[in-house]
C-alpha cells in the first residue's frame, strides 16, 4: 500500500472536522428552542458529540500538517473561505422538519462514513472512528424516528418534510463528489469511498423516506464548493456568531 | 503497596463530576496506570463519549488527587481507543447507579441486542418502562417511564 503525504492526509481530517464542528453549533442553536424537552436535550446532546468528534479530529488534523495549531485556532480563528465542510450542516436550521431532514440526510451518511475509517490505517482516525460510530448509530436513530412520525404524520407535518426535503436533497450531491484529492485518499484507506458512501446511503435514506410516506425530490441542480472553501450565504453569519466571543476577546480561557 | 499501586488507589477513588456516587473506575473510564522510563507515573483516562464535558474536570480531580497523595511526577493521559464500553462499568458500580435511581446497564453489549432483556425500574423493580427518549441529562443516559410505578427514572444505556 502506498501512502500520502501527511498534509494530503490533514485536507481529509480536517473535511470532516469541520462537518462535525459546523453541524455541532446549527445543533446547539437549538437549545432551548425545541418544540419539546426532551428534543431540546437530544439535539444539544447530539451537538455535544459532534463537538466532541470535532476536537479530537482538530487534534489530528494539527499533527498531521504539522502547524502545531490548537483546536481553538481551527474553530475560531479561521475565516470562511477556510472551512471545508459540506454545504448540507451549514444550511439553517429553518422549523423543526428542515433540521430532521437535515440529520436524516447527513447522520446516514456520517455513520457510513465512521463505519469505513473504523478500518483506517491512520490508527488515530480508526480510534475516533471507532467511538464516534456508536454515537452516529443514536443520531441516525434519531432522525429516522422522527423522519417515520414526521412524514408519516399529520398532512401539516408531511407537507413540512416535503418541503424540507426539496430544500436540502441539492446539497446531498456534494457528500460523494470526487477530487484528485479524494482519489488519492481513498486509493490509501485515509479516505472513505464516495461511491461505498453512496452504496451504503441511497438505499438507506430512499428505504427510510417510502415508510414515512416521502418521496425522494426531482434534483434540477447539485450546488458544491464546501470542500473547496466556497460556502452559502448563511454560513458566514453563523461563523460570526459562533466566532465572535474569541475574536472579541483574544485568548480568553474559561 | 509500590508507587504505581499507591497512585492507582488514589486516582481510582475520584468521584465522577455528573454522578459523584461513583468513582471513575466504578464506570471504567480509569484504564490504565503505569511507570514510563524517565520515571514519572501515566493515568490513563477515557471518555465515555467524544464530547463528554466532564473529561476535562476528571483529568483535573485525578492530577490533584494524586498530588496531594505526595505524587508530584505524574501525568494524565486522555486515550480514544480502545472505544469505552458500558462493559466496563463494574459490578460495585452497577450496583451504585441502582441505589442513585439509575437503572445500570443490562449486561454486556452484545447480549443486550441478542435477548432484548427488559430495563427494569430502579424505584420499584417493575419491568414494565418504556423509553421517554433516547437523549437523557448526560449523553450516557435515556430516559424511561415506569408503567407501573408512574415515576420517570433515567437509564445507563449500552453503549
Amino acid at each position: 500500500m502506498t501512502t500520502v503525504a501527511t498534509d494530503v492526509a490533514a485536507v481529509s481530517t480536517l473535511r470532516m472536522a469541520d462537518d462535525c464542528l459546523v453541524l455541532s453549533h446549527r445543533l446547539a442553536q437549538w437549545s432551548s428552542r425545541a418544540p419539546s424537552l426532551e428534543d431540546d436535550v437530544a439535539l444539544t446532546n447530539i451537538a455535544l458529540d459532534e463537538l466532541g468528534q470535532a476536537r479530537a479530529l482538530y487534534v489530528r488534523t494539527a499533527e498531521l500538517d504539522g502547524t502545531g495549531r490548537s483546536e481553538d485556532d481551527y474553530a475560531f480563528l479561521r475565516d470562511e473561505r477556510e472551512f471545508v465542510n459540506c454545504q448540507l450542516v451549514e444550511q439553517e436550521n429553518g422549523d423543526f422538519a428542515t433540521t430532521i431532514v437535515r440529520q436524516l440526510l447527513f447522520t446516514t451518511y456520517q455513520h457510513a462514513q465512521w463505519r469505513a475509517l473504523v478500518g483506517s490505517p491512520d490508527e488515530q482516525v480508526a480510534a475516533i472512528a471507532a467511538k464516534a460510530i456508536k454515537e452516529a448509530t443514536y443520531h441516525r436513530h434519531h432522525a429516522v424516528d422522527w423522519t417515520l412520525r414526521l412524514g408519516d404524520g399529520t398532512e401539516e407535518s408531511h407537507r413540512r418534510m416535503e418541503t424540507a426535503l426539496a430544500a436540502l436533497w441539492p446539497f446531498t450531491a456534494e457528500l460523494f463528489e470526487v477530487d484528485d484529492l479524494t482519489a488519492d485518499l481513498v486509493a490509501t484507506g485515509v479516505a472513505a469511498d464516495p461511491a461505498v458512501l453512496r452504496g451504503e446511503w441511497e438505499p438507506f435514506v430512499e428505504g427510510v423516506l417510502h415508510e414515512a410516506t416521502l418521496t425522494r425530490p426531482e434534483v434540477t441542480w447539485a450546488p458544491s464548493g464546501g470542500r473547496r472553501g466556497l460556502h452559502t450565504e448563511c454560513f458566514g453569519y453563523m461563523l460570526t456568531e459562533m466566532q465572535h466571543l474569541h475574536r472579541s476577546h483574544p485568548g480568553v480561557s474559561w | 503497596m509500590t508507587r504505581i499501586d499507591a497512585v492507582r488507589r488514589l486516582a481510582a477513588g475520584v468521584p465522577d463530576p455528573e454522578l459523584p456516587a461513583l468513582t471513575i473506575e466504578d464506570l471504567g473510564i480509569l484504564r490504565d496506570v503505569r511507570a514510563e522510563a524517565t520515571g514519572g507515573i501515566v493515568v490513563d483516562i477515557t471518555p465515555t463519549y467524544s464530547g463528554c464535558p466532564a473529561m476535562e474536570a476528571i483529568r483535573q480531580d485525578v492530577e490533584r488527587a494524586v498530588r496531594d497523595g505526595g505524587f508530584d511526577d505524574v501525568s494524565v493521559r486522555v486515550v480514544m481507543s480502545p472505544a469505552w464500553t458500558t462493559d466496563w462499568v463494574s459490578e460495585a458500580g452497577r450496583q451504585k447507579l441502582r441505589e442513585y435511581g439509575i437503572a445500570p446497564p443490562r449486561g454486556p453489549v452484545a447480549d443486550v441486542q441478542l435477548l432484548q432483556l427488559a430495563i427494569v425500574c430502579p424505584l420499584c423493580g417493575s419491568a414494565r418502562t418504556s423509553e421517554v427518549t433516547h437523549f437523557g441529562s448526560t449523553q450516557c443516559q435515556a430516559v424511561r417511564r415506569c408503567s407501573e410505578c408512574g415515576e420517570t427514572f433515567p437509564h445507563f444505556k449500552e453503549h
